[in-house]
């Protein structure tokens, strides 16, 4: 199941070689781009379609039917962009930072390509703040790109003329959400706008603009050069691909690395992260997704198939593939308490349920972590996290909510049993 | 807001800092930062030009800087953005200080990727070496902050000073580099442990061919 060398489009993910145009050519990159230019706008989108590719950054939208959604004729004066969404910030991601700092010509040559596919006149690609070093490497890498005659006008000799600008953020988690990233390329706070209008109708400046993950658009070069039924091979059916997980947490190895999709948690993990620590009677529950999806226990987990569909079947989600481990000296309350500050710290308090309930949720969590609560609150806390989630305007608040829903669902007899142990430790020392 | 910035007092700020303008080299960078973006669009330099002004006030005071109200007011006027956006920007973003820090501004990672590999010690460290969270130590060298997700979780538990990550860490190894800096060196960022960035501990359990040569997998397609 597992897939070879050969089939990884990130062979430089590990960055034991340079990163420049010169080693990246000698690896494929930038080799004859003008030819898959010069497949056509269309063409290029249809294989994309093809090829199942979903979208990288968690949502797993098909990505060329997003490219195909883009006007064919762009009207005067509103010139398309393509907005590359490099905004990492997901608990537990930690992906598109290696392909920046160590295979940056994948995703600058993968610009000019879906760019070009969805007659955008530039990109602009969007880095998050706190990536001081990554960033220093992708104006580099942009730098040597113009140097090359591959960006700019006639772009790689092909006659059309594109841009790739990059721009730092300076620190907010909701600036990956795409309308509050277009917003804060604006000159604007991140706060999210309101769909529709959807951004490829009117986004940055009020321009069609698609919003894509760094590791879309770094894969779609590979896939156009090997063809669709390359891709298609790797994975279930809707679940197509390689894709780069980034595991963390409790395994003896914690690791990035480019796997087949589908492929099973266990083997994924005993293959490239060297087991659970402590074996794998040790493992108490994954959070399969970066921290916005619900934790799964063990037993569910073990031989699930990490993909958008089989995660989606565990009620939780395949996310961004960032693979959070616990074993069972974990304290899973306070590792969930923990995510609820950090939506309660990066909500950007445009939407009440959203300012309001994340801070409220984070200190009802609190309580739960040290049994300092009574046991109706348990429901108490379900029901707040129904009501914030599917009442904002982004997705923050069900990010929020649903970690609390997952812990409830399945480690309800842990949070009674420290409010039972606190209440009988009163009892005890009130008598 | 209880763990919000203490800002400095205005009219001392404005003593020291209305006079604030760009660096030759970085009026320069301006130029290049504004054309960035399409004609008319200059208040999208927002982001970069506070950064920079942030990192001049920090090369002035040999520290990483912060942003003064004058400074803002100075950042806003060359965008023809009224102040009020500005500092709305200036609030909204973690990165920007809005009271001075320290030498090193020391941000620990606190989120549970971290969390489960040992950011608890780390902070220990930190304590045991002088450094109190939201606090800048009496000898002006160490900021201490706990930050959300830095995304380098395959390399938790981590701590970014001023531009660079240090990664791995233990309690040791944080003392270890506390104490480095104090002293005026500069430890090595990246992984503290022996482990090439993002790869497992012990070698790759992939591609490795890349471990000794630019290897070109395109014959094997």
């Amino acid at each position: 199941m597992a897939i070879e060398d050969k089939d990884r489009i990130f062979t430089n993910v590990y960055g034991y070689q340079p990163w420049n145009i010169d080693a990246a050519m000698k690896r494929g990159d930038w080799d004859n781009t003008k030819a898959l230019l010069e497949k056509g706008q269309d063409a290029i989108i249809e294989e994309i379609k093809s090829s199942n590719l979903r979208g990288r950054g968690g949502a797993g939208f098909p990505t060329g039917m997003k490219w195909s959604f883009m006007p064919k004729e762009p009207k005067p004066g509103k010139p398309s962009f393509l907005l590359i969404n490099a905004d990492e910030s997901e608990p537990g991601s930690c992906k598109d930072r290696e392909i920046i700092r160590h295979d940056p010509h994948k995703l600058v040559e993968g610009a000019l390509v879906a760019g070009y596919a969805m007659r955008a006149r530039a990109a602009y690609i969007y880095i998050r703040g706190e990536f001081v070093r990554e960033a220093e490497t992708l104006f580099a890498a942009v730098a040597e790109a113009y140097a090359k005659g591959f960006l700019g006008k006639n772009a790689c000799g092909s006659g059309y003329d594109f841009d790739v600008f990059v721009h730092r953020g300076a620190g907010a988690y909701i600036c990956g959400e795409e309308t509050a990233q277009i917003e804060s390329l604006e000159g604007k706070k991140g706060q999210p706008r309101l769909k529709p209008p959807f951004p490829a109708g009117a986004g940055l400046y009020g321009c069609p603009t698609t919003v894509n993950n760094v590791e879309s658009i770094a894969v779609a070069p590979t896939i156009l050069r090997r063809g669709a039924s390359w891709f298609t091979q790797f994975g279930r059916d809707n679940n197509k691909g390689t894709k780069l997980f980034q595991i963390s947490g409790h395994v003896n190895k914690p690791c990035v690395v480019e796997e087949a999709m589908s492929i099973p948690f266990r083997e994924l993990i005993e293959r490239h992260a060297g087991g659970v620590r402590g074996g794998w009677d040790n493992l108490l529950a994954v959070i399969p997704g970066g921290s916005s999806v619900p934790l799964v226990p063990a037993a569910q987990i073990m031989d699930a198939p990490m993909d958008f569909d089989g995660l989606r079947d565990l009620k939780s989600g395949l996310g961004t593939a960032a693979v959070i481990v616990m074993d069972k000296s974990t304290d899973v309350v306070r590792a969930i308490s923990r995510l609820s500050y950090f939506y309660k710290h990066e909500s950007c308090g445009q939407c009440t349920p959203c300012r309001e309930g994340t801070g409220w949720m984070w200190r009802v969590m609190e309580r739960l972590r040290t049994g300092d609560a009574d046991i109706s609150e348990i429901d108490m806390l379900e029901d707040v996290t129904r009501q914030v989630e599917g009442h904002t305007i982004c997705a923050l608040g069900d990010a929020a909510a649903w970690p609390i829903q997952g812990l409830i669902r399945h480690f309800r007899p842990e949070l009674e049993r420290r409010i039972n142990e606190r209440k009988g430790g009163m009892l005890e020392a009130a008598e | 807001m209880a763990d919000a910035a203490h800002l400095p007092d205005e009219a001392e700020t404005r003593a020291r800092w209305g006079n604030f303008a760009w660096t030759e080299a970085n009026s320069t960078k301006q130029t290049e930062i504004i054309g960035r973006y399409p004609p008319g669009r200059q208040h999208s330099a927002i982001l970069p030009l506070l950064d920079l002004a942030q990192r001049q006030v920090g090369a002035e005071t040999n520290t990483q800087g912060w942003l003064p109200v004058p400074v803002i007011e100075y950042v806003a006027r060359q965008i023809d953005m009224p102040y009020i956006r500005a500092l709305e920007v200036a609030t909204f973003y973690t990165m920007f200080n809005l009271a001075p820090v320290g030498r090193f501004h020391v941000q620990v990672c606190g989120t549970t990727p971290c969390m489960l590999r040992g950011s608890d010690d780390v902070f220990q460290a930190c304590k045991d070496k002088g450094l109190k969270k939201g606090h800048t130590t009496a000898d002006g060298l160490f900021t201490l902050s706990e930050v959300e997700c830095m995304g380098t979780c395959a390399n938790a538990p981590m701590v970014q000073i001023n531009d660079d990550n240090y990664e791995d860490l233990t309690y040791e190894s944080t003392a270890a580099i506390l104490d480095a800096l104090a002293k005026g060196e500069t430890p090595k960022p990246g992984p503290q442990v022996d482990r090439q960035t993002c790869a497992p501990i012990g070698g790759p359990s992939s591609l490795k061919e890349m471990v000794t040569e630019n290897y070109d997998y395109r014959g094997q397609w």
